[in-house]
């Protein structure tokens, strides 16, 4: 299989993908696991919050979006990893049974100075909802290996 | 020590706590949110420029909120034990300037600490704007994760 490397994400190009459907359980299992508030655990207790009912962590909604990432293009490439986030919003509740998906934008591409061979392409992640909603924003940089053969590699 | 947006002194460090990453652990959040080899496959990790099995950042960031969320609770039972009034919980808007500076390793103890930055009031009734900084630094002083949060946060009512 040929992977995706660098020089494959051009840069303006929009790509739509994933279909996440949000379980109330899923919901609930990160949550007691790392956000355990209330608005996140139980859904009776849930509507006596400003959130109105049950909710995903946003660290959830995150995750979520990564595990989209993964399935539609990670993990049929070279990624090397990320070195951070430069944003992330959230600006809309996610809610059981909400169905997501993602809409990711190529914003630059450099290759590193520090890396040698790697590459660096910065994109914008939306999460979208059932209702056209965007829910969570990302802005990030990606590490893949460039198809650029360096001078003296030995590869 | 109080929750309060009018409480909070611009530049007070606090520890939160600290989390270990258990090698089941971070196979087990890889498989379910970030399937990439480094963090689910040990010989695959090897050959990766990690060069073993690393926890997904969204884990060491996962990590950070349990101990932010144990860390408010304690406030909160400590305060209410005073017999003081207690903010409602605020919900975090955006973060900003995330790092990952090194990878998190199997068996790794992770230790977050926020400072506060900066504060304003704002128009909606009862709540303030608090931005924090929010380190992770493992058993070797190494940093692992840093980043800045804004947080809704609960006022006293006037």
């Amino acid at each position: 299989m040929d992977l995706l490397h660098f020089e494959d994400f051009p840069v303006g190009e929009v790509a739509e993908y994933g279909a996440t459907v949000v379980d109330a359980e899923a919901i609930k299992d990160f949550a007691r696991a790392f956000d355990p508030q209330i608005f996140h655990l139980d859904e009776t207790a849930a509507r006596e919050t400003m959130t109105g009912g049950l909710i995903a962590s946003g660290w959830h909604v995150a995750a979520m979006m990564m595990r989209m990432s993964c399935e539609y293009f990670l993990n049929r490439s070279t990624c090397q990893g990320a070195p951070g986030v430069d944003e992330i919003s959230w600006i809309k509740p996610v809610r059981p049974s909400d169905r997501l998906g993602v809409r990711r934008t190529t914003l630059g591409a450099r290759l590193s100075k520090s890396r040698p061979g790697i590459g660096l392409v910065e994109f914008q992640f939306d999460v979208i909802n059932q209702v056209d909603e965007v829910v969570m924003t990302q802005r990030n940089s990606i590490m893949f290996r460039s198809r650029v053969a360096l001078p003296g590699a030995t590869q | 020590m109080s929750l309060f947006f009018e409480d909070l002194t611009l530049g007070e460090s606090m520890v939160l706590g600290a989390y270990k990453f258990e090698r089941e652990a971070i196979v087990a959040f890889g498989r379910l949110y970030d399937p990439q080899p480094f963090h689910i496959d040990e010989a695959t990790a090897k050959a990766s420029i990690y060069g073993s099995l690393i926890a997904s950042g969204w884990h060491t960031c996962a990590a950070f909120m349990r101990c932010f969320i144990d860390w408010i609770e304690r406030q909160r039972r400590e305060a209410a034990a005073r017999g003081e009034d207690l903010p409602p919980v605020g919900v975090a808007a955006s973060i900003g300037a995330l790092r990952w500076p090194a990878p998190v390793r199997p068996d790794d103890v992770v230790t977050y600490s926020t400072t506060i930055l900066s504060k304003r009031a704002i128009h909606r009734q009862g709540w303030g704007i608090v931005t924090r900084r929010n380190t992770g630094v493992n058993q070797n002083g190494v940093e692992v994760l840093d980043f800045t949060n804004v947080i809704m946060t609960g006022r006293r009512q006037v």
